[in-house]
């Protein structure tokens, strides 16, 4: 790893200026993928803002028909939230899954969602849940903060404080993970509001995307047998040494399926 | 340049200073001594590094020493009783064979203390879930299974 200064922020101006005076600031929440890519000299900032101490970053409260987590909030806690287990208990599965226990006691919502890993899982409820991204200087939408691989919306020296989900009626995550890395090589996240039915697709591409086809089948008829051999365009997903791109295509039509019966079973 | 870092190891406070780039994991073993904790893998996957940072199981090879500035530690080392007894769930490890080589067994143990007091009495497919972030690479995993099912009754007593 190479060498860097190590700031710990007292509230978000104390992170904002000690950003704003660094050569290649990056901000350290739980730090699960930061800390493992500086080992390996993928990423070597000149300084880190540690922004886990400050108060308002932290929580989760149920308000006006949405779940609002802070960002340092951690998956474990998301997953055990009896608040988020009564609202949106898909959101509760979903953070129950990813990575092992030790990356879900450290790793926070507010990293995974600025991170924009083409196959973690939380994008993928962020974009079918339409929910809305809150930073030190706006709010933006799901549709318009995931831009690309590894890509957000989010401007130099911009902090994620929280992340506000709508409750649908009933929504479901499936998941095919790697079985080493536990990252998705297909996961599908579906929600259902009363305005229609939106999917979030994640592992298979350049990052989580929605499907028209899959959310007109679904808005029409929410069950398992409207998407039947429904599948997304193969030429839009990535293949490697872990999957090809038609296996990717696949796993989604399967893991979407799996994601409508879940959320069936739901309520 | 190294800066002062003090926290809570296993119940002392320790204050050293430190580079900043220093894996807690590095700070345990070189620093302090505490080679109880071991390294695996160094990439967070195999789990032999585990300890738990203010009560939470944490891959110490995944997290900065400067992160755990003013946090509570516990090692391996940490847990066993000042009279040089075993711990109830190391005990159960070796009374049920759950270990070979013994190099995961570390990490194992911390994470299975980290699961029992979230989940005092896990099934043993709860454990096994559990154990995704722990790799063994001798016993195939049923003794361990076996050995924290036990360590998890007697910590109940």
């Amino acid at each position: 790893m190479y060498e860097f200064a190590f700031h710990r922020a007292a509230d978000l101006d104390a992170a904002a200026s000690l950003l704003a005076n660094a050569d290649d600031g990056r901000v350290i929440a739980g730090g699960q993928t930061l800390v493992a890519a500086m080992k390996l000299r993928l990423s070597a900032p000149s300084d880190l803002v540690d922004i886990s101490g400050i108060a308002s970053l932290a929580g989760i409260r149920v308000e006006r028909g949405a779940v609002v987590i802070g960002a340092m909030t951690t998956h474990a806690a998301v997953a055990a939230s009896a608040d988020v287990i009564r609202a949106i208990p898909a959101l509760a599965d979903l953070a129950g899954t990813i990575g092992d226990r030790m990356v879900r006691n450290r790793g926070t919502i507010g990293g995974s969602v600025a991170n924009n890993d083409p196959a973690a899982d939380y994008p993928a409820a962020v974009l079918a849940l339409g929910a809305t991204v809150i930073t030190t200087q706006r709010s933006i939408t799901a549709d318009d903060f995931f831009t690309g691989m590894y890509e957000t919306a989010l401007e130099p020296g911009e902090i994620i404080t929280a992340v506000s989900f709508p409750i649908p009626r009933r929504a479901g995550y499936a998941k095919f993970p790697n079985p080493a890395s536990r990252y998705a090589l297909a996961g599908v996240f579906v929600a259902d509001f009363e305005t229609g039915v939106r999917i979030g697709i994640t592992g298979g591409g350049g990052g989580v995307f929605r499907d028209a086809a899959f959310e007109e089948a679904l808005t029409r008829n929410f069950s398992p047998a409207a998407i039947e051999g429904l599948s997304v365009y193969v030429e839009s997903l990535s293949g490697d040494l872990h999957a090809s791109a038609e296996y990717r295509a696949h796993l989604v039509g399967v893991m979407a399926k799996r994601a409508v019966t879940a959320a069936l079973a739901d309520r | 340049m190294a800066v002062p870092l003090s926290l809570n190891i296993n119940g002392e406070v320790r204050a050293v200073d430190v580079e900043p780039r220093t894996l807690l994991v590095d700070f345990l073993r070189d620093a302090l001594g505490l080679t109880g904790t071991h390294i695996g893998c160094d990439t967070a996957q195999c789990g032999a590094c585990t300890v738990l940072l203010d009560g939470h199981a944490v891959k110490s090879c995944n997290v900065l020493a400067v992160q755990a500035a003013g946090a509570e530690v516990t090692t391996i080392e940490g847990v066993t009783p000042a009279d040089g007894s075993l711990h109830p769930m190391q005990a159960a490890f070796r009374d049920h064979h759950g270990l070979q080589c013994g190099f995961c067994t570390p990490g194992m143990v911390m994470s299975a203390i980290d699961l029992v007091r979230n989940n005092p009495t896990p099934n043993r497919e709860e454990i096994r879930e559990a154990l995704d972030g722990n790799l063994c690479r001798c016993t195939g995993y049923h003794n361990i299974v076996t050995a924290i099912e036990a360590g998890a009754r007697t910590m109940q007593r």
